[in-house]
């Protein structure tokens, strides 16, 4: 089987200062890889550099596209990199207000990515958005308010079914829980699980929260100080984590 | 004409700079052309894009109209008419079919026009996409791109809230099956027009762009296939002209609500009357002079 995704050498410096360096790694298709780390690892910088937000400074980021098999996204063109970003790739950011446009209805948000590949039929665009509306657990009766009348994590299930809705092979997330209440952690992961493995989809998860890793990843990814310092089965890295950092890192979990 | 002014207001260099912006907006249909926007004797908003292009495109011998709304005697342009009657000393005249250029804020006129004139918008906002992505660099991103689903999202939201397409004027449409364009507020009623004989173009002043529209180049509105664009129009005639193919203007009569509904294309009114036209509430041309 080809890796959907084949990362090599990703290193990206802030003029001097390091931002990551000498990221490897493939992810299979249907897998989904945990990147855990305090602030200032390095995280957020490789995930915006895996997907397409930042230019890395040096090496490949490949992905195996559907019409032309791998190809490197670093240097292929600008519109087509946007394509990839409209259609087979998702992005969830932390807070939901860079992901959702927050003056237009949550049908519109969710038919933008339909409209964006040429969806010109109205009643099959709502539709759709109602479809995935009721997936994320949003009811019908709501598709026409904004976001901004949302609760937190009614919004960051709006942008989950936004960018879920164009049936993308790839989801990039960025403390997809950050900012929640663990209640409402709890059913949004619910939700990320079942739809993860009802699809097929492969995702690369970025958190600081190793409970989130723990239920979502199939494998970990550890960074520190832009490096990756401890990389393996989710269950195996947090129940016998080798660096010292880790064995830190997995302590300082409070127990309840 | 008072010689204190070089012809049209404008230095020469200046109207070059405006005539290269404009080829390259003929060259590129709807694409917005930055240019060097001049200070001009009049506030933002009152037409400065319009009358720069205007004063780039008059020659001597041009006859030239000014409408505002359709109206040939509406202020605004009763005073670029004066302008240029003072600075270039062109004709001017309110008959559409004697004009060479016509300057028009908000309307397309109801007579077809011919290949010999040019017909100059004022253009507000150039950009049709300012509303729902504000950043100046991404729109350009995405014209480039010919990224439009943004476009739909803004008729899919009408359709939402009011079940139609509720967007009347300043109705966005693709031109030549490329660039998506603001066609400045003219009402949707005339977007079907917009494929015409003449030349369009159009001057934004504050936001210092200029795009132009061809002869005879493809205009079509955006819509959705379930909800086809619909140019509208009133189901009333015209109560002075009797016409039933024309914009109209409802006008307000008296304190107890009575209401009129007049072209507001005054010329091409002034056309029907002169040709015996009456409608409900008019009398014949002569009358009404006395």
């Amino acid at each position: 089987m080809n890796p959907l995704l084949k990362v090599e050498n990703i290193s990206k410096y802030y003029g001097s200062r390091l931002g990551c360096k000498d990221v490897n790694f493939d992810l299979y298709p249907g897998e989904v890889l945990g990147i855990v780390g305090e602030s200032g690892s390095g995280k957020s910088t490789l995930l915006n550099c895996l997907a397409g937000h930042q230019e890395p400074d040096t090496g490949k980021v490949v992905f195996d596209t559907r019409a032309d098999g791998p190809k490197d996204t670093v240097t292929m063109s600008e519109p087509e990199r946007r394509m990839l970003s409209r259609t087979d790739w998702a992005f969830v950011h932390q807070n939901p207000r860079d992901g959702l446009r927050m003056g237009v209805s949550a049908g519109g948000n969710v038919g933008e990515r339909l409209m964006a590949v040429g969806a010109r039929h109205y009643g099959d665009i709502r539709g759709t958005a109602v479809d995935w509306l009721d997936k994320v657990e949003i009811a019908e009766d709501r598709t026409d308010d904004r976001p901004s009348e949302f609760s937190g994590g009614m919004q960051q299930r709006l942008q989950i079914a936004r960018n879920l809705v164009t049936g993308p092979r790839l989801i990039f997330m960025d403390e997809p829980t950050g900012g929640l209440d663990v209640s409402v952690q709890a059913r949004l992961l619910d939700l990320l699980r079942g739809l993860v493995r009802e699809l097929g989809l492969s995702a690369i998860v970025v958190t600081h929260d190793l409970a989130v890793v723990r239920l979502l990843a199939d494998r970990l990814m550890v960074m520190k100080d832009g490096r990756v310092i401890e990389t393996g089965l989710t269950d195996q890295v947090l129940d016998d984590p080798q660096h010292g950092y880790t064995q830190l890192l997995v302590s300082s979990v409070l127990q309840v | 004409m008072s010689t204190e002014y070089n012809f049209a207001y404008l230095d020469e260099q200046t109207k070059r700079m405006i005539r290269r912006a404009l080829l390259k907006g003929v060259a590129i249909p709807g694409y917005q052309v930055p240019f060097a926007s001049r200070e001009m004797p009049m506030p933002y908003g009152w037409g400065t894009g319009g009358v720069q292009v205007t004063a780039a495109c008059l020659k001597p011998d041009d006859t030239l109209k000014v409408i505002d709304q359709g109206a040939d005697d509406t202020t605004n342009a009763v005073s670029i008419r004066k302008f240029f009657e003072k600075t270039a000393a062109v004709a001017v005249s309110e008959k559409t079919e004697e004009s060479t250029v016509i300057q028009t804020r908000h309307r397309i006129p109801e007579q077809d026009l011919t290949e010999d004139q040019i017909l100059v918008y004022q253009v507000p906002i150039p950009e049709p996409l300012r509303f729902l992505e504000p950043r100046e660099t991404e729109t350009r991103k995405m014209h480039a791109l010919e990224e439009y689903g943004l476009m739909h999202v803004k008729l899919y939201e009408d359709i939402a809230r009011h079940g139609r397409i509720a967007t009347s004027y300043a109705y966005p449409v693709k031109v030549e099956g490329r660039y998506v364009m603001d066609p400045s507020p003219i009402p949707k009623f005339d977007n079907p027009k917009m494929e015409m004989a003449a030349l369009q173009l159009f001057g934004a002043g504050r936001e210092q762009r200029i795009y132009a529209v061809p002869p005879y180049t493809k205009v079509v509105s955006l819509d959705f296939e379930d909800h086809p664009f619909e140019k509208g129009g009133a189901p009333q005639a015209c109560g002075l002209c009797d016409a039933h193919d024309a914009y109209l203007d409802e006008v307000i009569m008296d304190d107890a609500g009575t209401r009129m509904f007049v072209c507001s294309d005054t010329d091409y009114c002034r056309m029907r009357r002169e040709a015996g036209h009456i409608g409900e509430m008019g009398v014949p041309l002569a009358e009404d002079a006395a």
